[in-house]
């Protein structure tokens, strides 16, 4: 089970295809990626490329037809729902392009959300909270709902979530690519800080080649295979 | 976590909750209404006696029996008392004002310590030819007192009749029926005597007595084979299926209206079950989100039927809260002469009724939320 520490993802010979009526659409065919640990790796490639797709499968949101995927010291192809979603809770943050905080609870309250998943106590929460929207610059905002923020700020908000639970891995899918200029450019540079100073490692799929100079390592993704 | 997203959805959809709790409370409560007025009809047959028998001809309850048989029925073995009464009908004013008037032989209050009347109102009623005693919800409503004289036109019995109210009787239970108007049977067949000869010494049914309910079937078949080739031939049955003769012609408007009453909660059901899907629709993107982060199936059930019954019980509840008030109004409004219980039981089924609406309703968009893949979710919402 347990793979050499230096790599957290290792995918050999994956594959993934969809069914639409009687039509097999090939979306991934024989990828093979190791990944380091604290890497901050950017995905990019035309749209239909597959990095979405790729991306849900490393997180464990999707499941691939066939090859060996080993993330974070687990082979999460031969888990079930219930130990995948647990699995999920303590190993992936994620951040999504158009933010997904839930609209009735404040930011404080969706940053906590993960947390409720974990045996920690109110108090202990709170600190974590505390912390986490600290670190995204936003802890005077915690009691202000999504629809009171900016779309920069939710984003924060939504790297907030990601990271309170403290997981090995950050899943990113397009995370400025609704975001202007300059909140972009926080959203990168708070990505990168996560990536330096708390080793997380990051993967960000991404159409902006702005934002994938910020990443150590990019990767690119045509018609379902890696070029280089 | 759960109470609070789930109160807050709601609270932000104030007016769409605010209508489905409405609504739902309205078909509870017209569900309560409708079943009290079905349980109404039969309360009559859960009061009845089950050591009381009811001879009448065998025909028809239309039809009466010779006054005659008096004797006869006391040497039944098995048979206690026996006393006789007979519909009299009539108008008082006019047609709108209905209740139930009948003749009643020797022994009727005996026979009946449900009507219970203070001793000396009785002596006043035994002693007067001419006194009638009356239920306590026709005083309320007629507002008569004690001494008054209560005019009848009569129609089974032609003539202008006046009674002397000499006794007010209250029921023994509250089920009983306080609502009914009797005089002496004597006074009638001394008119009769005079004025239709043919008419006269009949009576409309008898009811007995009898020391042991377990040998009701075996008297009554005793009574029936004694008038066997008679020129009345008897039909005899506990007072219970006596009654329940007389539900029974009612039957069909009672299936219906029992029919209807469950209508009304499958409509309410379609409607919340619309709400349901309509804003679990709307927040697809968080159901997913929540699994994204871990969060199983079973959380997102919860969520998804927490609203569901929240609503239906706040609706439901709120229906059988209303209920006791409105049956008022209703029963006020029908004539002020029938109280509109609602038993124990039946609040328990409006309820039960309110929680099956809550669960039925979110089963679908439940199963559909707790089942969709995370990742075709996400690609929906983007
Ligand atoms: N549930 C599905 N059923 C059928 N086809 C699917 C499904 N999900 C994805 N696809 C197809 O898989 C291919 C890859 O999709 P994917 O979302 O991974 O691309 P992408 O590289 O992320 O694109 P974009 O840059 O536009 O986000 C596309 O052709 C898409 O139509
Ligand atoms: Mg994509």
């Amino acid at each position: 089970m347990s793979t050499p520490p230096e790599s957290i993802v290792e995918i050999e010979n994956l594959c993934k295809s969809y069914r639409r009526g009687d039509q097999v659409i090939p979306v991934l065919e024989n990828i093979s990626l190791s990944v380091p640990v604290g890497q901050f790796l950017a995905l990019m490639g035309p749209s239909g490329s597959g990095k979405t797709t790729l991306l849900n499968i490393v997180a464990g949101l999707d499941r691939a037809d066939s090859g060996r995927l080993v993330v974070a010291g687990t082979e999460i192809g031969g888990l079930g729902e219930v130990d995948l979603a647990a699995w999920r809770a303590r190993t992936v943050g994620f951040i999504f392009q158009f933010y997904n905080l839930i609209p009735v609870l404040s930011a404080f309250e969706n940053v906590e959300l993960p947390l409720l998943l974990t045996p920690l106590s109110r108090h202990e929460r709170r600190s974590h909270v505390a912390l986490a929207l600290d670190l995204v610059g936003l802890h005077q905002r915690r009691s202000h709902t999504p629809s009171q923020l900016s779309g920069g700020q939710q984003q924060r908000v939504a790297i907030a979530r990601a990271l309170v639970s403290d997981p090995t891995l950050i899943a990113a899918d397009e995370p400025t690519g609704d975001l202007d200029k300059v909140s972009a450019e926080e959203v990168l540079e708070l990505l990168a800080r996560l990536n330096a100073e708390f080793g997380k490692t990051i993967i960000m799929v991404t159409h902006d080649p702005r934002a994938a100079a910020r990443a150590g390592r990019v990767l690119n993704l045509d018609k379902g295979a890696l070029i280089a | 976590m759960f109470w609070s997203l789930i109160h807050r959805h709601l609270w932000r959809h104030k007016l769409r909750t605010f209508l489905t709790i409405l609504g739902m409370a309205v078909a509870i409560l017209a569900f309560m209404l409708l079943r009290s007025v079905v349980a109404a009809w039969y309360r009559g047959v859960d009061q009845a006696s089950d050591n009381r028998l009811v001879t009448r001809h065998a025909v028809s309850l239309t039809f009466s029996l010779p006054l005659s048989y008096l004797p006869t029925l006391r040497q039944i073995p098995g048979v206690t008392a026996v006393t006789y009464s007979s519909w009299f009908g009539g108008v008082y004013i006019d047609d709108r004002n209905f209740f139930p008037r009948f003749v009643a032989g020797p022994g009727f209050l005996d026979m009946y310590p449900e009507y219970v009347l203070p001793p000396e109102q009785r002596q006043a009623y035994e002693r007067e030819r001419r006194a009638c005693v009356v239920g306590r919800r026709l005083v309320e409503k007629y507002g008569w007192r004690l001494g008054d004289q209560v005019p009848l036109k009569g129609n089974i019995f032609p003539g202008d009749w006046s009674f002397v109210i000499r006794g007010i009787y209250r029921g023994e239970k509250p089920g009983t029926d306080e609502s009914l108007l009797f005089f002496h049977f004597e006074y009638l067949n001394e008119y009769l005597k005079k004025t239709m000869p043919g008419r006269a010494d009949r009576v409309g049914s008898f009811t007995l007595r009898i020391a042991d309910p377990e040998q009701a079937a075996a008297i009554s078949r005793l009574v029936d084979k004694e008038f066997r080739n008679s020129i009345a031939e008897t039909r005899t049955e506990t007072e219970k299926s006596f009654q329940l003769g007389f539900v029974a012609m009612t039957k069909a408007l009672l299936g219906a209206i029992e029919v209807i009453s469950v209508v009304v909660v499958l409509v309410i059901l379609t409607v919340l079950a619309n709400t349901m899907a309509m804003s679990v629709r709307e927040r697809t993107a968080e159901y997913v989100v929540l699994k994204t982060l871990g969060f199983g199936a079973g959380h997102i059930g919860i969520l998804v039927l927490g609203e569901s019954l929240l609503l239906a019980l706040a609706g439901g509840g709120l229906g059988v809260l209303l209920s006791f008030p409105s049956g008022r109004i209703f029963s006020h409004a029908l004539g002020g002469l029938h109280d509109m219980v609602f038993p124990p039981a039946l609040i328990v089924t409006g309820l039960l009724a309110s929680l099956l609406v809550g669960v039925l309703a979110a089963i679908v968009p439940m199963l559909r939320v707790m089942t969709m893949s995370i990742a075709s979710g996400l690609r929906r919402v983007g």
